[in-house]
């Protein structure tokens, strides 16, 4: 079997499957991605090693696995647990620093001809503003991802997007030092009271879009050992068994906020998942944990994606953005409803 | 070598001891997979709860015949996963990926090896032993388990090894004790230039020290638990020093799982010490001391 990749087949083409003729582009901040399945930061760490699986050309965007300004270890093993329909993991942004990134990461996927989206993590304001200097003279990459919503970091007070104020900051510089042209997406954590507020605060400090969720903060104790299962005490939460919080927040967010880009991501590994994030008004989704469990993931639920696009009789995926949010309609308004079938209760006037 | 993700059928499931022992097949995977490379399998269908993949060491390849090429691994049941392999009958299908990580590094000539397995980690030498003897190397083995019924593949080891010593914690089989109680004398008795070992952390840790001590140098497949198996989800990271002197968090997947014995950091394993490339202690400008 060789590498899994995307045909972008144009809406005209002659595709045996109603899937390839759907037109599965859309447009995410301005950037017209041909399939809106990117990969999830942290997931394909920058992109190299699952292009044996899947063309990454093909996907809509890879988005990099969040870099520090340093080089960083991360935590100490165990790093992981299985959990129902998930894992929990507390990695810690291991990584080789930006200089390194750049040279050698983001420099492999200009090569490779893959659209990037790079994920940028600071552990201060200044850290992210100093992150996205670093990126402004190299370009080669289609936005930036802001991720102020790692759980896994020693100081919970380091998760920005916990507080609207913080999260703002960080955004603000990250802006302040990127080049206006290139959009921003700030990466919510579902870890908060109300997720619009903090939405509403980024925006207002200049993100241009919202990535929404980051993994939810969790915790697993091993009853052999009696002890946390995981180093770092608690961890990220992803996988199957996080997608409805995520759907619920990618509603919440397109409710309030109809018109900005946003990439849904958190559980998703079926079309069908893909679509549910589209429907609650996702632009783009991201695929992470996922790809643990199947490497070629992102292609397998791009063709679900357009299989069902293309059975509910849609020729483009853009016409199902946000759609599960329209008003319900009025009893016959969509011709589902057959008042011929209400004849035998058609009352005998007297 | 790029690895395949592909649909493996089940052509075989039979015991082997407290082990079952799985034929699936691979084509394009075990007709280039060289001793120590390892698979990851999907657990539990589409729909499954269990979302990370299980990884096996790969135990024997066939690789013509009207399959295609055929491998064999074998399973030691510990936890839901792996309880539900052990249940796969013949026809069932595997999403299968392979072959993974480095393989074992293997010597030029005809030199004298000693392989040391604990457990079920004896399933990956069968292969190397093999390899090594076309070689014209010598091969001496070492196995040991808790028990008797916890012995991998004792039979066809006797036919591959020159030597073979056996040792069981309670002495149900063998000698009484552990493998590393009776490496000094394999090592003496061979005359050793290389040590081969698969098995429990600790077990490699002992190993480890014991060779590097002899000065003999010794290759150690490691067991980290995985998430992806591909490199990209960083769990089954460990502290190796590299050839600059540094030691840095490597995943045992793509920078292993074969890795040299003097070369790990054993006791600093589930541990971030200070002098780790990043970590929170780290000077950059004492790299490389």
């Amino acid at each position: 079997m060789s590498r899994a990749l995307i045909t972008h087949g144009d809406p005209n083409s002659t595709g045996n499957s109603p899937g390839a003729r759907v037109d599965m582009s859309t447009d995410l901040a301005g950037i017209d991605l041909p399939s809106p399945i990117l990969t999830a930061s942290g997931c394909a760490a920058a992109g190299r090693e699952i292009d044996a699986f899947v063309d990454i050309t093909s996907l809509g965007a890879v988005v990099t696995k969040s870099i520090m300004l340093r080089p960083r270890s991360g935590r100490a093993t165990p790093r992981m647990s299985e959990t129902p329909s998930g894992m929990l993991n507390s990695i810690g942004l291991q990584g080789p620093g930006i200089d390194s990134f750049i040279e050698n990461d983001l420099a492999w996927l200009v090569d490779r001809g893959a659209r990037t989206i790079v994920s940028i993590a600071g552990e201060t304001v200044d850290e992210f503003g100093r992150l996205a200097s670093k990126l402004r003279p190299i370009g080669g990459f289609q936005a930036i991802e802001v991720n102020i919503s790692c759980p896994n970091v020693a100081d919970r007070g380091q998760v920005f997007a916990c507080r609207a104020e913080s999260a703002a900051q960080v955004i603000q510089a990250v802006r302040r030092n990127s080049d206006s042209r290139i959009p921003i997406f700030a990466k919510l954590s579902p870890d908060v009271t109300d997720i619009v507020e903090i939405a509403d605060s980024v925006l207002k400090a200049g993100a241009t879009g919202l990535s929404l969720i980051n993994t939810l903060l969790g915790m697993v104790i091993d009853t052999n050992t009696m002890r946390p299962a995981l180093a770092g005490v608690t961890g990220g939460l992803s996988g199957p068994a996080i997608r409805p919080v995520a759907v619920r927040c990618v509603w919440q967010v397109r409710a309030a906020f109809p018109k900005i880009p946003i990439i849904g991501m958190g559980g998703i590994r079926s079309g069908s998942d893909a679509m549910e994030f589209m429907l609650a008004g996702a632009n783009a989704v991201s695929v992470g944990t996922a790809v643990f469990n199947d490497p070629s993931a992102p292609v397998r639920i791009h063709r679900e994606l357009a299989q069902l696009v293309a059975d509910h009789g849609f020729g483009q995926l853009s016409q199902i953005v946000g759609r599960a949010h329209r008003e319900p309609e009025a009893p016959g308004a969509n011709g589902s409803t057959d008042f011929d079938d209400w004849d035998f209760i058609t009352e005998e006037r007297s | 070598m790029m690895p395949e993700q592909v649909t493996s059928e089940v052509l075989d499931n039979r015991r082997s001891g407290d082990y079952h022992v799985l034929s699936l097949t691979a084509p394009g995977i075990a007709d280039v997979a060289k001793p120590g490379h390892f698979i990851t399998l999907a657990m539990g269908g589409e729909e499954s709860s269990m979302v990370l993949r299980r990884a096996f060491a790969i135990h024997q390849v066939q690789s013509r015949g009207v399959y295609g090429g055929t491998l064999d691994i074998a399973v030691s049941v510990q936890g839901r996963g792996t309880a539900w392999l052990a249940e796969r009958r013949r026809h069932d299908m595997l999403n299968l990926v392979g072959p993974l990580g480095k393989p074992f590094a293997l010597p030029r000539e005809g030199v004298s090896c000693v392989l040391v397995g604990g457990g079920y980690g004896s399933a990956p030498l069968f292969m190397l032993a093999q390899e090594l003897r076309e070689r014209g190397c010598r091969v001496d083995m070492v196995i040991g388990a808790a028990t008797e019924s916890r012995l991998f593949g004792v039979l066809e080891l006797k036919r591959l090894a020159s030597a073979l010593t056996i040792t069981t914690d309670d002495g149900s089989a063998g000698v009484r004790g552990r493998v590393t109680d009776v490496l000094d004398d394999a090592l003496d008795r061979a005359s050793a230039d290389v040590v081969y070992a698969c098995g429990p952390m600790p077990m490699l840790a002992e190993v480890a020290r014991i060779s590097t001590k002899r000065r003999v140098f010794s290759q150690c497949a490691v067991e980290e638990s995985m998430a992806c198996g591909i490199g990209v989800c960083m769990t089954c990271v460990l502290p190796v020093i590299g050839d600059d002197g540094v030691t840095r968090m490597v995943r045992s997947c793509v920078d292993g799982p074969i890795f040299r014995g003097d070369r790990v950091r054993w006791s600093d394993i589930n541990t971030m010490p200070d002098d780790v490339w990043g970590a929170p202690g780290y000077d950059e400008r004492g790299a490389g001391r």
